[in-house]
């Protein structure tokens, strides 16, 4: 299966090791996320997240290192030390005792004291340590109202992940996406925006109706969909912060799949205004519509380049879905994909080199990765009802929709397949995700 | 609106070993089981659009004569990732078809919809051409454009919940709903 196989897996023969790391979110409401990680990769980086010393604090509900454990042990590139195998609990640079560490093979170290400064604000202070250099790799101070305890973790989580594999971290991120609960004829539809983790969903819209395709734009600050809200498909814009909203297109047919353009100017969207559904680029300045398809089979699903000079979309035009590339300038659309049946709703990468999609090359509906170089699409996952796979901001892995144990639940899996998480909510079936761009706002 | 937040980390390492002998038991750990999302009611379809229907359809079956079985019918069948009209489709088609031409002051809605296979978007685009299908033949019959209307919903309002073909085949379909 993969190269990297966790010692505990060769042990135990074909199946892969189901690391269950359970965390439980509780609120009011009583929701409750649980993200499972399924696979996992040995090769991690062996971490010691040392529990961050407090000064005139209460017990804190979100404890700093709990949250940064779990960001990276998530990530599937760290392994995270059992805290019950600490030989001491340094909280400043000044009190590590480098043989502790060095003894339970941790080979970096983090360590943070958070301090009630009064007026409602903290101090957080953090160090990562070089264990076997004996040496601060990174360190900070935020001085920070208590509320935003939960994100400051994950800044932190974010900086480590960068100094220790070289890439931007993505926790401190949203992602949106669709709830439904009940049965018809009473269901409701949910728009979330919630912490990467999961935690803290906060409700953007509510309908009885279906909600489909959420799109940040690129600054973070928007989102495009599709309401059902007037029984018809029609594409929104709503500011995230506001909650002011626009309807953007509303013609006969269908008004589906907004895709941002990297400049944040346009949306490609589908219309079957003229007859049957086709690309069209919206300015959302001065609200044009530009005609970019032409062809009697359905196209839509478009998405952009990262450069902005590209468009992807499926098209049935050889008689399956299959996805398409034309210059968004205009021009002819150039089939990409030849693997299977079926490949359909392409998102493209960060880098712009690869791009995700569902393929079903015989075993089910899978996402799959396309790659420019050997132009094919690989099966990323095991699982055969995939939805709506997009890539974290910083490429590293892509959410997407899927089945399992007959529910819907999100999950998420590394570009080269070897992290794979769930994320299952206790309510409702989940659907439709979409990862923020990065905006420290958000 | 403070949100008093318990937070529950388990750091529940069940090792559970899938394929020792242990099979897929490990899914079961997670406590959420109770309420599921996605079982129930298989009621959808007919609603949300309207609650019109049946006034219209009765007087539609009672002025059909020979053709009344197949005006009973309002939903019409397509096979996977198709718009093409079966032979029984179009002749359920037809006969609606040749009542709204004898009929000249009635409208309808014509539903599409999608098995939940594949993506939604190109699913939305799929449930609209297979309504564009149904309309094209009333159409090319003598149904004025103006009294059909299309609206897909993809595979969004399944009739028949299920990962099996009983159900996909339920839920790929055309309803002609009368206003």
């Amino acid at each position: 299966m993969n190269k990297r196989m966790n010692v505990r897996d060769m042990t135990c023969g074909r199946g892969f090791l189901l690391l269950l790391l359970l965390l439980g979110m509780v609120n009011q409401a009583g929701a409750v996320l649980t993200i499972e990680v399924n696979k996992g990769i040995d090769a991690g980086i062996p971490i010691a997240v040392v529990p961050f010393g407090q000064e005139g604090l209460g017990e804190v509900s979100h404890p700093p290192a709990d949250i940064i454990e779990s960001d990276l042990g998530l990530s599937g590139k760290f392994d995270t030390i059992p805290r019950e195998t600490f030989l001491s609990q340094p909280s400043e640079l000044r009190s590590v005792q480098y043989k502790d560490w060095r003894l339970i093979k941790a080979e970096a170290l983090v360590v943070g004291k958070v301090i009630n400064i009064g007026n409602g604000q903290l101090e957080v202070r953090f160090r990562l340590i070089d264990v076997f250099r004996e040496r601060q790799l990174a360190g900070q101070k935020f001085i920070i109202p208590e509320n935003r305890l939960r994100k400051v973790s994950h800044q932190i989580a974010d900086i480590i992940y960068q100094q220790l594999t070289g890439t931007r971290g993505a926790f401190d991120t949203k992602i949106a996406y669709v709830t439904v609960e009940g049965q018809e004829p009473n269901r409701r539809f949910l728009l979330q925006i919630a912490d990467s983790d999961g935690y803290d969903p906060k409700s953007v819209l509510q309908s009885s109706e279906p909600i489909l395709s959420p799109a940040w734009s690129p600054d973070g600050n928007w989102m495009a969909y599709v309401s059902f809200e007037q029984k018809r498909s029609n594409i929104y814009l709503q500011n995230v912060w506001s909650g002011q909203r626009k309807l953007i297109s509303e013609y006969p047919g269908i008004n589906s799949a907004p895709a941002w353009s990297p400049d944040g100017r346009s949306l490609a969207i589908t219309l079957s205004k003229d007859g049957n559904p086709e690309i069209y680029v919206y300015n959302v300045d001065n609200e044009s519509l530009r005609r970019m398809t032409r062809h009697t089979a359905i196209d839509t699903e478009p998405d952009w380049s990262p450069d902005g000079r590209w468009l992807v979309f499926t098209s049935g035009r050889s008689g399956a879905p299959q996805v398409y590339k034309m210059p968004s300038a205009g021009g002819t659309a150039k089939r990409i994909t030849f693997n299977g049946q079926y490949n359909a709703g392409p998102s493209f990468s960060p880098d712009g080199k690869s791009i995700v999609m569902i393929t079903n090359q015989g075993n089910g509906f899978r996402v799959g990765l396309y790659s420019d170089n050997d132009q094919t699409v690989r099966e990323l996952t095991q699982t055969i009802q995939d939805e709506s796979p997009t890539f974290a901001p910083n490429g590293e892995m892509i959410i997407y929709a899927t089945q399992k144990g007959g529910r819907n639940v999100l999950a998420a899996v590394s570009t080269d397949g070897n992290v794979q998480q769930t994320l299952r909510f206790q309510q409702g079936s989940v659907r439709e995700p979409a990862w923020s761009p990065f905006n420290r706002k958000l | 609106m403070r949100k008093i937040l318990s937070y529950v980390v388990i750091i529940g390492f069940s090792i559970a070993i899938a394929g020792c002998g242990g099979r897929k038991a490990v899914e079961g750990d997670v406590q959420v089981e109770a309420v599921d999302g996605t079982a129930g009611a298989s009621s959808a379809g007919l609603d949300g659009s309207g609650g019109t229907v049946t006034s219209g359809l009765e007087g539609a079956d009672s002025a059909a004569g020979a053709d009344g079985d197949l005006l009973g019918k309002r939903v019409v069948y397509f096979e996977y990732d198709s718009s093409l009209l079966t032979l029984e489709a179009e002749a359920i088609v037809q006969a609606h078809a040749q009542y709204l031409v004898s009929a000249p002051g009635t409208q309808i809605i014509l539903e599409g919809h999608a098995d939940e296979r594949g993506t939604r978007e190109y699913n939305l685009a799929l449930g609209e051409d297979r309504a564009r299908s149904v309309a094209n033949l009333m159409e090319a019959m003598g149904v004025s454009s103006g009294r059909v209307q299309i609206v897909s919903y993809g595979e969004e309002r399944p009739v028949a919940l299920g990962y099996d073909e009983a159900a996909f085949a339920l839920n790929r379909r055309v309803e002609i709903l009368y206003q």
